[in-house]
């Protein structure tokens, strides 16, 4: 009678040995045929099992299954390592040389330094409770100036060196009658008689304060970005085309120290987080009081001096640099529009007005505001 | 206007630094443009020197040896000056001087002789013109004075950029005042309280008169009468101040006027008075086309809304704005009229804008000057006239004058200053700055009543104006608090359309085109350039009456010429492909948008908007997008290419845009397309024709123009409803159907979509084969479609169902399917 349960351990013995020295899928396979395949000795034990006695039957059965779950255990084992060589083998072959360039992705394009410094600033508004709005470039004398408490005649109509359209060129259906203009409380000397109603092309955005109010009953807070003229030659700060942005917060509480506050506010947004700002009396004739606001310089941090002693040529060694003009809006402005809830004495606000080129340029370093219009894309690619 | 600092501490000195007052008056009154300096940095060893002897230098016929007398010692100095003779009073310069240019002074050999400093001119000190003879002081002061005792030769001098409603600080004691306000140093009486004595003979009305033609374009016009005068140059104090001040000197009378109204900011003008007829004038309004030549030496036309000072023979004056030659004072006057005259401001302004002449005199005039200050300049000038002509003042002031504008009294209520301002000023406070300011004040517990002095009457008429008046010169600076506003009863947001015209910017910007900002101002002859032809309304643009250049005349009537123009620049500058958009505004006299609202030319207020401004997109490209790498050849930047960027366009908006073949004058005949919205034409898209390309030398471009109104306003945006799109799996098939060449692709899409129903979600077109296969003058297009039902998985019998029906409409167009 051999001894079977020697044999099933020597067959673990061969079978796991057989198993672990296969290279290859192929190897593996063979293995397991021979000792696991239908014609396989472990196979025959297991066959044969019934015809043992039956005292073995039990024991022997018992090693035979053990030993061929462990091979075919051992076999999946093997046959993974297998396959993670083999894989292994095909990546080193799939290898590139990864010092060529990549491919390029589809370009993105840059912008405008304008366009992204108007984005900031609408932003940095809405984010303080404001509106967009927008308003016509061909643009009524009346809103541009009478109601602005220019009246014709005005110094300050004449200062501002207006373009204006050739009515002919306009359709004459569009044409609008004369508005009617109202008396400025005699504060701009003698009376004149009114001047021809024309059509201009806007000389900044502050003809929306009156379309806005206009459209809307107080309280009224609003942004106007947009493109102004005026027939100022090209040179490094000026262009008869440029863009600014009005603001306009009316409402029945609203002060100058407001004002002060959300230009604070602005400054920091667009300057960096130290910045204040400083007012200074201005003129303007549609705000009064008026002031000219100066942002702390972002350079020298107010001092005028840069690190090493030398004068900051951008504040020019003042520590502050002007970027806009405002002030509360002057009573006569209500005056045209107090049948839709603008009573001077119940209501009250500010209205400010910058130029984007202006604080591009400073912000950026940007030394001639025609670099704007030319839009060379080396340029363009420095502001994405 | 400038402010010589010696002449501003004569009538108040606040014991600040230059820079320190400069400061104040920037946060408290103007602008100060900048700091100057007229003259010599220091007046350290500038002296008086008494000339004792003059001999010829041995070597130079041109220059004489002086012994000079300067204090303690007596000096060698070699001056060149012809003038120079022994007794005189000179400035000297002493070695270790620091001359106006910044050179230091030293001892110098001039051929041969040393000379122990220097004999001034009146250039070498920057004091005057005179270059040929040294300075000859007049007075009599001690040899060794400093020279700085006796003149504002080394001056500090503020160049304010005053703001047009501060007329007052035109004038030194104006600006003075507005020291004395902000800081409480003393102000001293004004110039003007004082009149010279009148020792002439007669009345004034015995040697002139005055006929005012039209008061309310002169509501006043003073005159007064001096005679035994004698023309000289001004004293060298004068000549200092004014050249300070940044005026020429001329003569005595002359520098009297300027000098009075560098003080008072009223201008005057001296008349000989032998040269004017019988001392008549006539103030009237010109002739049209009247002639006259100004003191400038100009001849220049008038319209008939200019006024004249004439006199029986002609005009002889400007109003407010430049003297003629005709009664100019020269060398021979005796007898000078001096005029001091009111003009309507807003009538200068005018004049002096059409004849493009602008003086001292009218940039005051023009901000219109109460009528009060003449008698203040007349009485500044009549005493100088006295002191430094030997003129006598003829008794009585002619004196024409329309009725005084009313006095004006404004109350501020301290609470209303409180509200408006946001920080307090006690009432007393408001009062003191109000009266430094010369308003005549009253306080009625917490108002107060001001009236309002003639230097400011045309600035201040209401509370706001008083309001301004006491912040400013509180100091917003140090007192303003930073609050913000809590008045707002809405939040702040971008509408839908701001917000999607952004990303439609985006979607441009993310597909590697560059956002650029060109000017709106074109050349007249853009239309031409663009083949536009007349009878198009873009040929006719919206003019300029007054353009600065041709060039920039003419509103722009479409984006494409900017982006042609850019195009060329960069090509020009070695890049090698552009690609561009414009987000930004068309203009033409009249048109309407379907969409409306600010971006379809549609804004707020009760009038509406003189011409028409629809917000526009358009884009261009020239030369392969992407750049060729080791893997990908470039691509051609042709019409489809840009579709392909029209789509994802179309895509991000949501939006479904339909292109219909449509010739455009500057757009390739055979690759030109409409671009419909909704059924509305919103734009074009093509390939830029050759002729325009060689116009901009350029091979070959694509563009495509969008109004984004109607874009927007046919997007979903915000309005997206969900739909199960993952619970039940959808069918995809393939199929290639074959059509006559002339059959529109989208025609082709349209028939397999009708045919497919409500099932087909929708139909690509991938691929397009032209070949033998499908035989001559017949093209296969290759389609994937996708089937899906919302609420169930199709089966294999329903999509064959729907491709039976889309065999149906296919044929209907003679297409097959192949199969």
């Amino acid at each position: 009678m051999p001894d079977v349960q020697g044999r099933i351990e020597e067959l673990r013995r061969e079978g796991e040995e057989a198993i672990a020295s296969a290279s290859d899928a192929a190897a593996l396979e063979e293995a397991r045929v021979r000792y696991l395949g239908r014609k396989a000795e472990l196979t025959q034990i297991l066959r044969g099992i019934a015809e043992l006695p039956a005292a073995e039957r039990g024991p022997v059965g018992s090693s035979a299954n053990q030993l061929r779950e462990a091979l075919e255990a051992s076999i999946a084992g093997r046959g993974a390592e297998i396959q993670a060589g083999e894989l292994e083998r095909e990546l080193r072959a799939e290898a590139v040389d990864v010092t060529l360039p990549g491919s390029p992705v589809a370009p993105r394009g840059s912008r405008n330094l304008l366009i992204r410094t108007m984005r900031e600033i609408e932003d940095v508004f809405v984010g303080l409770g404001y509106r967009v709005m927008e308003g016509p470039e061909v643009e009524l004398d009346y809103y541009n100036f009478t109601a602005l408490n220019h009246p014709p005649g005005h110094p300050a109509r004449m200062a501002q060196d207006t373009f204006y359209v050739d009515p002919e060129s306009l359709d004459a259906a569009l044409r609008i009658e004369p508005a009617p203009t109202r008396p400025s409380e005699e504060v701009s000397g003698p009376a004149l008689p009114p001047g021809p109603e024309d059509v201009v092309l806007r000389t900044h955005t502050s003809p929306m304060q009156v379309r806005s109010m206009e459209a809307a009953e107080p309280p009224i807070m609003i942004i106007v970005p947009g493109r102004c003229y005026r027939s100022d030659p090209f040179d490094a700060t000026h262009s008869p085309i440029f863009h600014q942005v009005e603001g306009l917060a009316v409402g029945e509480s609203i002060t100058l120290a407001d004002l002060k506050g959300t230009l604070d506010e602005f400054a920091r947004a667009i300057f960096g987080p130290e910045r204040e700002t400083r007012f200074r009396p201005g003129f303007f004739p549609f705000t009064e009081p008026s002031v000219e606001v100066d942002v702390s310089c972002f350079r020298c941090g107010g001092s005028g001096e840069l690190a090493d002693g030398s004068r900051d040529p951008l504040c020019k060694g003042i520590g502050w640099i002007e970027i806009l003009g405002s002030g509360m809006v002057d009573p006569n402005v209500y005056g045209f529009v107090a049948d839709r809830g603008y009573d001077p004495e119940r209501i009250q606000g500010f209205a400010f007005g910058m130029g984007i080129e202006r604080i591009a340029m400073l912000k950026h370093g940007v030394p001639d505001l025609r670099k704007f219009f030319d839009n060379d894309v080396r340029v363009l690619e420095q502001f994405r | 206007m400038r402010v010589p600092y010696s002449w501003l501490r004569e009538y108040c000195a606040p014991g600040l630094e230059i820079e320190e007052l400069a400061d104040l008056l920037a946060l408290r009154t103007t602008e100060v443009e900048r700091i100057l300096r007229v003259g010599p940095p220091s007046s350290d060893a500038f002296v008086v020197g008494r000339v004792l002897s003059v001999e010829r230098h041995p070597d130079a016929d041109r220059l004489s040896v002086c012994e000079v007398e300067t204090g303690e010692s007596t000096r060698t100095i070699v001056c060149g000056a012809p003038n120079v003779a022994a007794g005189q009073l000179v400035p000297v310069a002493l070695p270790g001087a620091v001359m106006p240019g910044g050179e230091e002074l030293g001892r110098a050999k001039l051929r041969g002789v040393t000379s122990d400093g220097m004999i001034l001119s009146e250039a070498e000190l920057q004091m005057g013109e005179d270059e040929d003879g040294i300075a000859v002081l007049e007075s009599t002061p001690a040899p060794g004075t400093p020279l700085d005792e006796l003149l504002p030769f080394a001056e500090q001098v503020l160049e304010l950029e005053v703001s047009s409603n501060r007329v007052d600080c035109f004038g030194v004691y104006g600006v003075a005042r507005e020291v004395h306000a902000f800081t409480g140093a003393p102000l001293a009486p004004a110039p003007w309280e004082e009149d010279a004595e009148a020792e002439g003979t007669g009345q004034a009305s015995d040697y002139a008169s005055v006929k005012v033609e039209v008061p309310e374009l002169c509501p006043r016009f003073t005159a007064r009468v001096f005679t035994d005068v004698t023309i000289g140059p001004s004293p060298l104090w004068l000549k200092a101040l004014l050249v300070a001040a940044g005026q020429r000197p001329i003569n005595n009378v002359v520098d009297i006027t300027n000098y009075a109204m560098l003080l008072t900011s009223q201008p005057l003008h001296a008349f000989d008075l032998d040269r004017v007829p019988d001392g008549a004038l006539i103030i009237r309004t010109a002739a049209d086309s009247e002639r006259m030549t100004t003191l400038d030496g100009v001849e220049r036309t008038f319209d008939a809304e200019s006024v004249l000072v004439c006199d029986r023979n002609g005009p002889s004056g400007i109003a407010g704005i430049m003297g003629g030659q005709v009664s100019e004072v020269s060398d021979s006057t005796t007898a000078v009229l001096l005029e001091v005259a009111t003009w309507n401001g807003v009538n200068i302004l005018r004049t002096s804008r059409r004849l493009g002449l602008r003086s001292e005199a009218s940039n005051r005039f023009e901000k219109q000057l109460h009528p009060d200050l003449t008698m203040y300049a007349q009485r500044v000038a009549s005493r100088l006239m006295v002191e430094l002509c030997g003129a006598k003042l003829v008794p009585g002031t002619i004196d024409v004058a329309a009725d005084p504008p009313p006095p004006r009294v404004v109350t501020l209520r301290a609470g209303r200053a409180e509200a408006l301002l946001g920080m307090r000023i006690e009432p007393e406070l408001c009062a003191a700055y109000l009266e430094r300011l010369g308003f005549a004040v009253e306080r009625e517990d917490d108002a107060l009543t001001a009236e309002v002095p003639p230097h400011r009457y045309y600035d201040v008429g209401r509370e706001a104006d008083l309001i301004e008046e006491v912040g400013r010169i509180h100091g917003y600076d140090e007192h303003l608090p930073a609050t913000l506003p809590h008045a707002s009863s809405r939040g702040g947001r971008l509408t839908r359309e701001q917000v999607l015209r952004r990303r439609a910017e985006d979607v441009l910007r993310d597909s590697g085109y560059d956002a650029i900002v060109t000017l709106s101002l074109v050349d007249p002859a853009l239309p031409g350039r663009l083949r536009l032809p007349d009878g198009d309304l873009r040929a006719a643009p919206i003019r300029v009456s007054n353009p600065l250049s041709v060039e920039h005349s003419e509103l722009r009537t479409t984006l494409l010429g900017s982006l042609l123009d850019v195009a060329r620049y960069n090509l020009a500058r070695g890049a090698e492909r552009v690609a561009l958009f414009e987000s930004g505004r068309v203009y033409v006299a009249e048109g309407e948008s379907v969409a409306g609202g600010p971006l379809g030319g549609e804004f707020a207020g009760e009038r509406p908007a003189p011409a028409f401004e629809a917000h526009c997109l358009a884009a261009l490209a020239v030369g392969s997008l992407r750049a060729p790498s080791w893997r990908d050849p470039a691509r051609p930047n042709d019409f489809f290419a840009l579709k392909g960027v029209l789509d994802a366009l179309a895509a991000q908006l949501g939006v479904e845009l339909v292109l219909e073949p449509e010739a455009h004058p500057f757009l390739h005949p055979g690759r030109a397309a409409r671009v419909l919205v909704a059924g509305d034409e919103a734009g074009w898209l093509g390939e830029v024709h050759p002729l325009v390309c060689r116009e901009w030398d350029l091979d070959r471009a694509t563009a495509f123009q969008l109004h984004l109104a109607e874009l927007i306003a046919a997007s979903p945006y915000g309005a997206e409803h969900y739909e199960d799109v993952t619970t039940y799996p959808a069918v995809h098939q393939d199929l290639a159907i074959v059509v006559d060449e002339d059959v529109p692709a989208a025609r082709v899409r349209g028939a397999v979509l009708a045919g497919g129903g409500d099932l087909l979600r929708s139909a690509a077109i991938f691929d397009l084969y032209r070949g033998e296969q499908v035989g001559e003058g017949r093209k296969s297009l290759a389609l994937r479609l996708e089937f899906r039902a919302p609420d169930r998985t199709l089966t294999d019998e329903e999509v064959a169902g729907r491709r039976e029906a889309i065999k149906n409409t296919l044929g209907e167009i003679g297409g097959t399917l192949r199969e």
